[in-house]
């Protein structure tokens, strides 16, 4: 299993395989970072402010003095698993309406399917924005709202994905046995749209951390004493003039996240046409 | 002519087929404001409540709950909104103390500028990389633009503005990394000091219309017309620039209308950071102090945008190509 995997990674391109080890960085940082990080993350451990890498700070210190290293690795934390868990929980609730909708298909797709169309036309962000003004944005509440946001553009390519299988041969063979719609669903349909559904899943990925990392940057998403890495650059913008470490690492941190599960997933995709 | 008498009914149909989808954006448009009107009521606790604050009595809050018509069931609300918005009154704003009209107007003024000159630059820079990369599909220079505007397109939009900022106003103090408009400041000024949220905002656009765009003018290199014209001896140059490009000019105009949606969710975060006076930054504004008459007004201006861009898309693949006009 593991090898398969390993010979599969190495018949990526280049631009691919730099993607993978990006993520799968960020995946050990953000699962590990407690373990690797050298100084507890509020504490002030150094005189000045803002000061250039050292051998003792890697990445220099923030505006209160504090390990940019440190408070790097706790945001990567965030950051990552609030994505991760909001993805995870938009492609199974999206892709279960989907279902639904395609199995059962008639009206009741047809009132589902124009009540996401109605949804995907309100721009993420702006809709992100009204919910996290209506609502707040503690941390359960803000993957909530990137789950929500999402869920739409999820729906749209698994029920187009679904509305395909649905009409073959092996689901009017299924149905005529008798079997129920959860075993159609599940049986049936959804293993034969796995393969799209994660690439999906990781673009959805990519286009949450850049939404909560937006927010948390307006000061609208992860609030203090928790910073994920937009709140690091939000709380570090007075750097700005010196080009401090602590504005631009976790900035660069975030790109390489975004970058590196993009490019991976193009890199799959590409693989999947040939 | 006999041309004419075939031209007509095409016509007619065709025109029908834009009425259509002209009458199903203002459908959408209509159900979003239901769903925006749904969101921001959603507030917990209560708007009255909220500007008086916790030592209010609660006479005040009645008072006011009853002056803002919080106490008309949802439903009236909706349709008093909805009837006031069309009429161009979308009420008084909680907190500023001023119609959320006289707020809105020149912001959105200087966010449309904003809009047309990025709009303007990236459409150039995007038709240049697009068409250059479609062209030579598969050499180096093609994989290199490819995985360069893959990465620009998932890059945050503040690293690219910081990035900037330490460059243009940092280093080389040419631009200044706040961006004042003024009504009465000169063409040159205002250039001056929007060069810089331009800039960024072009980097944000010009990736992915580039990325579509190839794809577009690389679809048509595929279709058999272009190997029949190179089977006949066409020069390259002449099929690309005689053949090709008008064929494709419908769905690259798609794409670039596509793409110009992506402008909304970047003014949003480079508005903020250059503190430009715009639509986008008063929003976030309202997002901040909670003041939801101002909110759902950008809200739903930002969603009337979005659905013009992608009914200009949609027709214009329409006009593009026949077979979608029926």
């Amino acid at each position: 299993m593991i090898r398969s995997l390993a010979s599969r990674a190495a018949a990526l391109p280049l631009s691919g395989r730099i993607g993978l080890a990006l993520v799968l960085f960020w995946l050990v940082i953000a699962v590990f970072g407690p373990l690797i990080a050298p100084y507890p993350v509020g504490r002030f451990v150094d005189e000045e402010v803002f000061s250039p890498a050292t051998s003792q700070f890697w990445l220099g210190s923030d505006y209160l003095g504090r390990d940019v290293l440190s408070r790097l690795i706790w945001g990567a934390r965030y950051t990552v698993l609030l994505a991760l868990g909001a993805a995870v929980l938009a492609v199974f609730t999206g892709t279960s309406i989907a279902l639904f909708a395609a199995i059962r298909g008639g009206v009741v797709d047809e009132v589902i399917s124009r009540t996401m169309d109605t949804l995907i036309s309100i721009p993420s962000k702006i809709f992100s924005l009204v919910l996290v003004a209506a609502f707040g944005s503690s941390l359960s509440l803000l993957m909530l709202i990137a789950a929500f946001t999402y869920i739409p553009g999820n729906y749209r390519i698994a029920r187009a994905l679904a509305v395909n299988l649905v009409g073959m041969d092996f689901v009017s063979v299924a149905r005529a046995r008798g079997e129920g719609a959860i075993h159609i669903a599940w049986r049936e349909v959804l293993p034969n749209m796995i393969h799209p559904l994660m690439a999906d899943m990781g673009l959805r990925f990519v286009f949450i951390v850049l939404l909560l990392s937006g927010l948390s940057f307006l000061g609208l998403g992860v609030q203090p004493p928790h910073a994920d890495l937009g709140s690091l650059v939000r709380e570090n913008i007075s750097g700005l003039p010196q080009g401090a470490s602590a504005i631009l690492s976790p900035a660069i941190a975030i790109a390489t996240l975004t970058v590196g599960a993009n490019l991976f997933i193009d890199a799959l995709k590409g693989k999947g046409d040939s | 002519m006999a041309v004419q008498g075939e031209n007509r009914p095409a016509w007619i149909g065709l025109t029908r087929v834009v009425i259509q989808r002209v009458l199903s954006a203002l459908l959408t448009l209509f159900l979003v404001s239901i769903v925006i009107f749904i969101a921001a009521s959603l507030l917990p606790g209560d708007a009255a409540q909220e500007v008086l604050g916790q030592s209010a009595t609660p006479q005040q809050v009645a008072a006011l709950r009853h002056e803002m018509g919080l106490d008309q069931p949802a439903i009236t609300r909706y349709v008093d909104w909805l009837v006031a918005m069309l009429s161009g009154d979308p009420g008084r704003s909680y907190i500023a103390d001023m119609e959320v009209s006289d707020l809105i107007g020149e912001r959105l003024r200087n966010s449309l500028t904003l809009a047309g000159v990025t709009a303007l630059v990236s459409s150039v820079l995007a038709l240049t990389i697009g068409i250059v990369s479609a062209i030579n599909r598969g050499s180096k220079l093609d994989r290199t633009l490819n995985v360069v505007t893959l990465s620009l397109v998932a890059v945050p939009e503040f690293l690219i503005a910081t990035i900037f900022v330490l460059i243009f106003s940092v280093k080389l103090v040419w631009l200044p990394s706040i961006a004042m408009v003024s009504p009465d400041a000169s063409w040159g000024d205002m250039l001056r000091s929007m060069a810089l949220p331009v800039l960024c905002l072009t980097f944000v656009v010009t990736a992915q219309m580039a990325r579509l765009t190839r794809a577009a003018v690389a679809d048509q290199l595929d279709r058999p017309y272009v190997e029949m014209a190179r089977l006949k001896g066409v020069p390259f140059r002449r099929i690309i620039l005689f053949h090709v490009l008008p064929n494709a000019a419908g769905p690259v105009l798609n794409a670039m209308a596509l793409s110009l949606s992506y402008l909304m969710g970047g003014a949003i975060i480079i508005e903020t950071i250059f503190s430009f006076p715009g639509l986008a930054s008063l929003m976030v504004n309202a997002v901040t102090s909670r003041d939801m008459p101002l909110l759902q007004s950008c809200a739903m201006i930002f969603c009337t945008a979005y659905l013009v861009l992608i009914l200009i898309a949609d027709v214009v693949a329409i006009l593009a190509n026949p077979r979608l006009r029926s």
